[in-house]
């Protein structure tokens, strides 16, 4: 086996454009998602026409919220660029300078204080209909962001003025008398002078005034919490049943380094058996130079350890941009390595069937492509019976196996990496017996 | 020999002594690839059996079996590496040196012409000095020049003591070349004996060998 491993390592390095694309692709691929991750989503640049007049502000039960504090809202969830006029605006989005444009009209306080009419935003964009789906996506997040923003400010001043009502004091509007009394000091106050009084027609009409004002000032205590639910009718408790929540961008680089691990190894472990058919060596080596375990063995281990270093490599590289937990670097190593030796036994598998390289390599492709994304189809997306056949390819074939025991292994997600790595071998085994069966015909 | 249904060959059996040059003759599936097939050890027959073991009998398959990324030289060291010659690298040594392609040992096969490759071929098959040499119709790529050598240095093996056994489309060379024929049809041994006895069994004595070949087959039923 020491000379057919030789043997192909001198291929190997004779094959150059093999070798360039063994090792441009993870470093490029490790670059890309690397930057991509570390660079989190970018804010759309929106041009924003502020038509308000400066110092506008919305009139809430007597207290004051500026308008300009929604364009500030605004503002923080987009890329702002401050434009004069409509005009301008329409002239920055055809250029392309920006994704959409917002006027915010002149009226929209008055329309904010009214009760009878609502506010609107005028909205400009332009594209094609993905970068519109885009754009809108992006734009109705922002706006949706700025108002909830805005509707606090406007709660939080009615929850003010509720409390003077309640409380008593300076109401600060226009033609309120000072001191005034709050509403929770009436009851206390009638109940004394009720008790000053004689029984008669004047205490019990004092008694039906102290029902009131005690039942209007728990009903009015009640609405700031009211107010409250509006703002934010319900509120999300989230409870992770089962294993640990995986941040997005490791389970991106675990997806990344998976599916590199499974191309690189499948692909040259079948390219490799095959080749032998091509070079019409099989049957010279079969008889009796090498025995059939061998030279599957000597594949796949080959291939294992080319994908093994290069998606180590790939994962080093990426963890320059993510943060990584580099303690568990022994469980990604064991990972790494049953993930390769699974994938190794299922490309023999593929090259024994093959008769050329160029059919093992398209076979490999042609199968692997679906696999993975096979794999990534999250439960509840499809129909129940489809989710079953998917779960039931997913795990005959390697890909999600690999997947689970690297994702354990790097973000500690559930099922345990243990599990994952006997799923490895079993897989291993499986696909290397079939390769036996398939190199019984020689030629 | 079966493969599934059908029967590839039936009760052939011969036998063949150092220095005797056998062809194997016969029309397409007949039978003669797979003889030499059983002979090498590369298949298993399902009855009967080979006297030599596969490490005695040097294979020469019909394609070119060599890495064309690999050189001559390194071609011929794997295969003698594998084959555990005792010296490997005198072996190599040997092996360019018989077969003239000292000054091509160092090019990549794949870059070689198709009479350069099938020498490094027979090379390989004579690697481990086998008493027995078994060519599956090795000039069937060659062109007329390259086909003189080949024999050539085939006949110098065999006048050596080298059992060569060979299977071939072209009757012109059992005529020219083989001290014995083995006429196969439809796995079926329809003669054994010199290229002489040939002509005679096909009653042309003084004919052309392709055309007794013809009528030979004609004769025992089959086209």
């Amino acid at each position: 086996m020491r000379w057919l491993l030789r043997k192909d390592l001198l291929i190997l390095r004779r094959s150059r454009l093999t070798v360039a694309l063994l090792v441009i692709y993870p470093v490029a691929i490790a670059l890309l998602i690397g930057l991509a991750l570390s660079r989190g989503p970018t804010k759309p640049r929106v041009a924003i026409v502020d038509e308000t007049t400066p110092g506008a502000t919305v009139q809430v039960g007597g207290r004051s919220v500026d308008v300009s504090q929604y364009a500030e809202q605004l503002f923080s969830e987009v890329q702002p660029v401050r434009t004069a006029t409509r005009g301008q605006a329409v002239a920055k989005i055809k250029s392309g300078a920006v994704l959409a444009a917002v006027v915010i009209p002149r009226d929209i306080a008055a329309r904010l204080s009214s009760d009878v009419t609502q506010a609107r935003l005028e909205v400009l964009y332009n594209g094609d209909a993905l970068e519109q789906s885009l754009v809108q996506s992006s734009l109705n997040s922002a706006l949706a962001q700025a108002n909830l923003g805005f509707s606090e400010q406007i709660q939080r001043a009615a929850a003010q003025a509720i409390g003077l009502l309640l409380r008593g004091g300076n109401l600060g509007v226009l033609g309120a008398p000072p001191n005034l009394i709050g509403l929770s000091q009436i009851p206390p106050l009638l109940k004394g002078i009720i008790a000053r009084q004689p029984p008669g027609h004047d205490r019990s009409q004092l008694e039906r005034m102290l029902s009131f004002a005690t039942f209007a000032a728990q009903n009015l205590a009640l609405s700031k919490t009211v107010l409250q639910t509006i703002s934010q009718p319900i509120a999300v408790r989230s409870t992770l049943l089962h294993g640990r929540r995986t941040p997005l961008n490791t389970f991106a680089v675990v997806v990344a380094v998976s599916v590199s691990l499974m191309f690189v190894c499948v692909l040259l472990a079948a390219g490799g058996v095959a080749l032998e058919r091509e070079e019409h060596a099989l049957a010279r080596l079969l008889r009796g130079l090498v025995s059939r375990e061998g030279l599957l063995a000597e594949k796949a281990l080959l291939a294992a350890v080319c994908s093994f270093a290069l998606a180590f490599a790939m994962l080093a590289g990426i963890g320059a941009f993510v943060s990584l937990d580099w303690s568990r670097v022994g469980l990604w190593l064991a990972a790494l390595a049953l993930g390769a030796l699974a994938f190794g036994a299922l490309g023999v598998a593929i090259g024994a069937l093959a008769r050329e390289v160029r059919a093992a390599s398209l076979l490999a492709f042609l199968l692997s492509l679906p696999l993975a994304f096979l794999a990534l189809v999250p439960a509840g997306s499809v129909a129940s019976g489809l989710y079953d056949a998917i779960g039931t390819i997913s795990f005959v074939f390697p890909f999600k196996a690999s997947l689970q025991a690297l994702d354990a292994a790097v973000n500690q997600s559930a099922p345990g990496i243990w599990v994952s790595l006997a799923h490895l071998t079993g897989l291993a085994v499986l696909f290397g017996a079939l390769a036996r069966v398939g190199l019984r015909r020689v030629e | 020999m079966r493969y599934g249904e059908r029967e590839a060959l039936c009760g052939v059996s011969f036998d063949a002594v150092a220095g005797e040059l056998v062809a194997i003759v016969g029309p397409n599936g007949a039978g003669k690839t797979t003889l030499l097939s059983i002979l090498a050890g590369i298949q298993r027959p399902s009855a009967g059996s080979v006297d030599r073991v596969p490490r005695e009998v040097g294979w020469v398959p019909q394609q070119p079996a060599l890495y064309s990324k690999l050189s001559a030289a390194e071609n011929l060291e794997l295969f003698a590496r594998l084959e555990k010659v005792a010296d490997a690298g005198q072996a190599v040594e040997r092996m360019l040196e018989q077969t003239g392609l000292r000054e091509r040992a160092a090019e990549q096969v794949g870059l070689l012409s198709g009479g350069n490759r099938q020498r490094v071929n027979v090379a390989i098959g004579l690697l481990a000095d086998p008493p027995v040499l078994a060519l599956d119709e090795p000039s069937s790529a060659l062109d007329p020049g390259q086909r003189a050598r080949l024999w050539g240095f085939i006949r110098g093996l065999a006048a050596a003591g080298t059992c060569v056994v060979f299977s071939t489309h072209d009757v012109s060379e059992v005529q020219r070349y083989a001290t014995r024929a083995l006429v196969l049809a439809d796995g079926e041994l329809l003669f054994d004996g010199s290229p002489e006895s040939f002509l005679a069994a096909a009653g042309e004595e003084d004919g052309d060998f392709e055309d007794a070949f013809v009528s030979f087959l004609n004769g025992h039923g089959h086209r």
